[in-house]
């Protein structure tokens, strides 16, 4: 190990100035400026802002399209995220099945998705839940279904943008569920096989309590990732029917940059920011309770 | 039924359903393909059609005639292989130094930067917005470069895989009397050269398919990306899916050819607690 004291902040220097001029000061920045009615007349002539404490937070707070966007953002979460947990895991326990063959080729099918970029394939999917000419309708209407307004109408909007998350980001989270697949001895399978288990119990009884922990962590980054979802109803609905897929982001963003209220924009950022903080506390206060199950 | 015809009929059956799911994740880049190649109108009849009556490179001539997608396609190549570049040496080099020099700030330091990660990047996008405003950066390449020299996870990532190279290599190396410099250059470099590979895969990937900071950043057209390009066009030509289909072939396929040539580092990233993008 190397005694000079110069040597590793000449290695530190890019990166550290980088996060602190475009990361660190801004977060402070963006503190500061939920605190202030900073607007469009602020942007020419600092000047204008003025501090309003917590204006910003109670104005959320009194805001319906705040409320509604938290709650849409919340339905896309809990809906979508569990759905894609569950098929991810699904997928798998499948691709790592002894019996299946051409496990190469599958693996990239399912993982097709997740490489390919967002915006290109919310372009292809909104035409695939065209009411006329869609995919969707068309295979409904083999069973004398539909036709469905998938992303016309408020009530199906929703849940036409948690199919296509599922199906975009399940490829994801089932490399990481293959892997703690793969770290669990056979053995373990052997015991409960002797034991008499069937398939479905040994999955029950090995494979589910064995994955604990991989399961936290999906559930984590999925929960994550969840919570900042935009380019789907930017590029599908903008929001619309009756902003039933207005997201936070997606207010934030429109509040920021096209409203120009930044302070506004700024308080919504920092709930965001403080509901990602509490999840991150549960997930760290359930995983040292696993541990000490252990 | 004996138990092997049991076991035989359970696995095709399988098989089947494994079929049917890898045709429910592939069949939208089919149907995109072969829309891109009918002519206009072709696609916007029931029920739908997936093979062109006639193949035609119509929709692509007119993107790259009429609507300046080689200029949006230049763009997002060269914001990709620059953010690569510049970020992959910047986080290596602090990857390095967190990894193999023994400072004081070190421990806090690393911590710091660890408990951010959590931080969604949607907090500072309004300052460094007013910034890049003040410095003349917006609707320059720079706008997305500068923010994206650093990442929080490349050093974590750096870090992770240099803390188990040795350091006898490191030592050998001084007491031959070279620089720093050269053995970050000539020793480490080399040595990580696959985490370095998956790193400039995640970033390659992660730049050209982000659409939200350079929708923000780059406001005029020559400057957009294809993601935002693409978003654009679809305000403009809705009624057109073959033309929208054929730009997001183009906005695809170079990601489609970088992952299949590299994959096996990008499963390895995924695997090392990859963030998504």
């Amino acid at each position: 190990m190397n005694k000079n004291l110069y040597t590793p902040f000449f290695f530190l220097a890019p990166a550290l100035a980088t996060l602190l001029i475009f990361f660190f000061l801004p977060v402070g920045a963006a503190l500061l400026m939920s605190l202030t009615d900073f607007d469009i007349y602020a942007l020419g002539n600092m000047d204008r802002a003025r501090f309003i404490l917590f204006g910003n937070y109670l104005r959320a707070l009194s805001d319906p399209l705040f409320w509604k966007a938290l709650f849409n953002t919340g339905y896309f979460v809990l809906v979508g995220g569990p759905l894609t947990i569950l098929v991810s895991l699904a997928a798998a326990i499948a691709l790592n099945s002894k019996l299946l063959r051409f496990k190469k080729f599958f693996r990239l099918a399912f993982f097709m998705p997740v490489i390919t970029t967002l915006v290109a394939v919310a372009v292809v999917w909104r035409y695939m839940y065209h009411p006329r000419f869609g995919i969707f309708n068309y295979l409904l209407s083999f069973f004398n279904l539909g036709p469905v307004d998938w992303l016309g109408s408020s009530a199906w909007a929703m849940p036409s943008l948690i199919l296509l998350a599922v199906w975009k980001n399940f490829g994801y989270n089932m490399m990481i569920f293959l892997a703690g697949l793969q770290a669990i001895p056979d053995s373990l399978y052997e015991a409960a096989r002797i034991d008499g288990a069937n398939w479905w119990q040994q999955h029950l009884h090995v494979t589910i309590p064995q994955l604990a922990p991989t399961t936290v962590f999906v559930t984590v980054i999925t929960i994550i990732g969840y919570f900042q979802f935009f380019a789907e109803p930017y590029v599908m609905t903008q929001g619309g029917p009756v902003n039933s897929t207005l997201s936070i982001v997606l207010y934030l963003y429109q509040q920021g940059f096209r409203w120009w209220q930044m302070g506004y924009s700024s308080a919504i950022a920092f709930v965001l920011f403080f509901i990602l903080v509490i999840l991150a506390l549960l997930q760290s206060a359930i995983q040292k309770r696993y541990q000490e199950a252990l | 039924m004996n138990p092997k015809t049991r076991i035989m009929i359970l696995t095709a059956l399988f098989h089947l359903a494994m079929l049917l799911v890898s045709i429910i994740t592939v069949l939208p880049f089919i149907w995109m393909l072969s829309a891109s190649f009918m002519q206009t109108g072709e696609a916007s009849v029931f029920p739908p059609k997936f093979i062109p009556d006639q193949f035609t490179l119509l929709q692509y001539r007119t993107l790259f005639e009429r609507m300046n997608l080689g200029r949006y396609f230049l763009n997002s190549l060269v914001l990709a292989i620059s953010v690569t570049l510049v970020s992959v040496l910047v986080n290596s080099m602090a990857g390095y130094a967190f990894a193999k020099f023994t400072f004081r700030a070190k421990k806090p330091l690393f911590a710091l930067l660890l408990s951010s990660m959590i931080i969604p990047g949607q907090v500072t996008m309004l300052p460094v917005f007013l910034l890049l405003n003040k410095l003349g950066l917006l609707n320059t390449y720079f706008g997305i470069i500068f923010p994206g020299m650093a990442s929080i996870f490349g050093i974590f990532l750096i870090h992770q895989y240099l803390k188990s190279v040795p350091d006898s290599l490191i030592e050998a190396a001084r007491i031959d009397g070279a620089s720093d410099f050269l053995i970050y250059w000539r020793i480490i470099l080399p040595l990580s050269m696959p985490v370095l590979v998956t790193l400039a895969l995640f970033t390659f990937m992660g730049t050209w398919n982000d659409f939200l900071w350079p929708l923000i950043v780059m406001t005029r057209e020559n400057m957009y990306t294809l993601p935002v390009a693409l978003a654009n066009l679809l305000g403009e030509y809705v009624q057109d899916p073959e033309l929208m289909m054929a730009g997001s072939v183009i906005t695809i396929t170079p990601i489609l050819v970088v992952f299949l040539a590299l994959q096996k580092y990008y499963l390895r990233g995924i695997l090392l607690g990859g963030v998504k993008e």
